[in-house]
């Protein structure tokens, strides 16, 4: 193991989070907080608590991992995507470093910028709304889980965008329609029983739906599943890094 | 001793069927500075980027102080430094951030001081607060070779380093190449200056359309290659050569109006007695010369002799 490679790469990319940590923190806090104003305040009220949990405190699992998810995937694609584009990536080519430790750094620190924002939005929830955690070390492990997984596949559209229009177009275009529609705002079964089955396909309900059992212990689909999906898409996420490598898909001619 | 670099039946042809390299054997000697010279699109830069890892090889094995380049990667690339041609530098960072990040990703241990003599032989110490982007294009010249030289190369890779830059940062990279080379460092450097090949190889590799064309002593190519040529233009014409000019070897030209004497260019001081014998011997003959000039061949003059004349 290079550990000083993989040292040099996470303190190089966690000195950029730090550049941006204003626009980064404030614009997701901003816009959650938005979210609680209207979903949780205006039109909650007007919604009858879901087993027992009031609406603004029901989406808070929701917009965590809203927030977690198209976090993990800017910071991870657009630090891979940069070099790229500068041709800096050169010297992260030419260096002896093995896949395996550019994937731990350069993930290892999107992931890390994502898990303090979702703390962040976590505390700036627990000001609008009652909250509590039945399940920590659950929740903690659906933190990370999804915050690798997810840093994973930015990385993974990092290397396959070759131009800026295609590194936003995967997060717009299908995780945060994904994310909506991945029951941050509402059960699988408050749906008609067509989409419901269609949601099951939606790997976004698994991680909310285990994310919010381990707050209030209500889930769309048991927790053991939800899990084995992280860990499924991780894997596949894995799979898909270790064949870029290998065969220098987009990064060596 | 064997060689530090070891090149054998090296190809590569790109994903859209272009040949840059065909069965490329080269062997670089440990210490030495070797210029691959090349016209645009030899592939100069492809050679190199094989070497340093960011090329795949298509057929034919590379060892670098012995290391095989893909099988043995980690240890051919910690003995590399590469300078780029293009200017890719980081935009927001600090200079001093940009050689630590260079040196720990060449999986260094931190060494604050052979960093400071680095960024104090580049002339960077002073700016190493400032942010890459406000440097100007010499200086992130020179923090290029700064980053490849922070992890303490054995190997370097100079990648057209003169290109672009003006005369007095080039004589002083040329200094600092051999201070490199006095700490034995291997250079390899490509360049289509030749003027550049003249000044600093020990040796010189010729590549063109992908194969190496030829590789020798910069002495001796200077020899084969720098021919001269003084052209005497001569009041009257002569009908044929005085005697006494045979021995110097000049040809008649322009049906008489014209002596043209080719001489070698690169000849130790002393041997340039030619031209001197030859005006006396001219002198003598009383042939009078009303106007001359020399030319000597350019790089371009030599491609086009090494592709024409039996390859």
């Amino acid at each position: 193991m290079n550990l000083y490679a993989i040292r040099a790469i996470y303190r190089f990319e966690m000195a950029r989070t730090r550049r941006t940590l204003v626009q980064s923190i404030v614009s997701p806090v901003i816009s959650t907080s938005l979210y609680f104003v209207v979903f949780g305040a205006a039109i909650g009220s007007r919604i009858p608590h879901i087993e027992g949990v009031g609406y603004g405190s029901f989406i808070v699992p929701g917009l965590v991992m809203l927030s977690l998810l198209t976090q993990s995937l800017s910071n991870a694609s657009f630090g891979i995507y940069f070099p790229r584009f500068t041709g800096t990536i050169y010297e992260l080519l030419s260096a002896p470093v093995s896949y395996v430790e550019i994937v731990i750094s350069y993930v290892g620190a999107a992931a890390t910028k994502s898990l303090i924002l979702g703390a962040i939005i976590l505390i700036t929830a627990s000001l609008f709304v009652p909250m509590r955690i039945e399940h920590p070390v659950w929740m903690v492990l659906f933190l990370v889980l999804t915050a690798i997984t997810f840093s994973l596949l930015g990385f993974i559209i990092g290397i396959w965008a070759d131009n800026f229009e295609k590194l936003q177009l995967v997060p717009l275009l299908i995780v945060t329609p994904l994310t909506f529609l991945g029951g941050s705002f509402y059960t699988i079964d408050m749906l008609p029983p067509i989409w419901q089955t269609v949601s099951l396909f939606n790997p976004v309900v698994y991680l909310i739906s285990g994310f919010r059992w381990s707050f209030y212990g209500l889930a769309d689909v048991p927790v053991g599943l939800s899990l084995a999906m992280t860990a499924l898409f991780l894997a596949v996420c894995m799979a898909t890094v270790a064949w870029i490598f290998k065969t220098g898909y987009r990064l060596k001619a | 001793m064997p060689p530090i670099i070891d090149i054998s039946g090296l190809s590569k042809t790109y994903a859209t069927g272009y040949q840059a390299l065909t069965g490329v054997d080269l062997q670089i000697r440990k210490g030495e500075i070797f210029a691959l010279l090349g016209p645009n699109g030899a592939g100069k830069t492809t050679l190199i980027s094989i070497l340093c890892g960011i090329v795949r090889p298509t057929a034919g094995t590379v060892r670098v102080g012995g290391h095989d380049i893909l099988r043995d990667y980690r240890a051919a690339r910690a003995l590399i430094g590469l300078v780029p041609q293009e200017l890719t530098t980081d935009a927001f960072e600090s200079v001093w951030a940009t050689v630590c990040f260079s040196r720990g990703l060449f999986g260094k241990p931190p060494n604050p001081a052979h960093l400071e003599e680095v960024l104090r032989q580049l002339s960077l110490w002073e700016k190493r607060h400032s942010k890459i982007m406000t440097l100007s294009g010499g200086m992130k010249r020179r923090l290029l070779i700064a980053k490849a030289l922070s992890h303490e190369p054995r190997v370097l890779f100079l990648d057209e380093p003169t290109a672009g830059v003006d005369v007095a940062l080039r004589r002083d990279m040329w200094a600092l190449v051999r201070r490199l080379q006095a700490d034995g460092v291997t250079i390899i450097l490509t360049t289509h200056y030749i003027e550049e090949a003249e000044e600093m190889a020990d040796r010189v590799g010729v590549i063109n359309k992908g194969e190496i064309v030829l590789v020798e002593d910069k002495a001796a190519l200077m020899r084969k290659l720098g021919k001269k040529q003084l052209t005497l233009q001569l009041q009257a014409p002569l009908a044929e050569l005085p005697p006494a000019l045979m021995r110097h070897g000049v040809e008649l030209a322009k049906s008489g109006e014209e002596i043209i004497y080719t001489y070698d260019a690169s000849a130790a001081e002393g041997e340039h007695a030619g031209i001197v014998t030859l005006l006396e011997d001219l002198d003598a003959a009383g042939v009078a010369f009303k106007d001359l000039h020399t030319t000597q061949s350019s790089l371009e003059d030599i491609f086009v002799g090494l592709l024409k004349g039996g390859r």
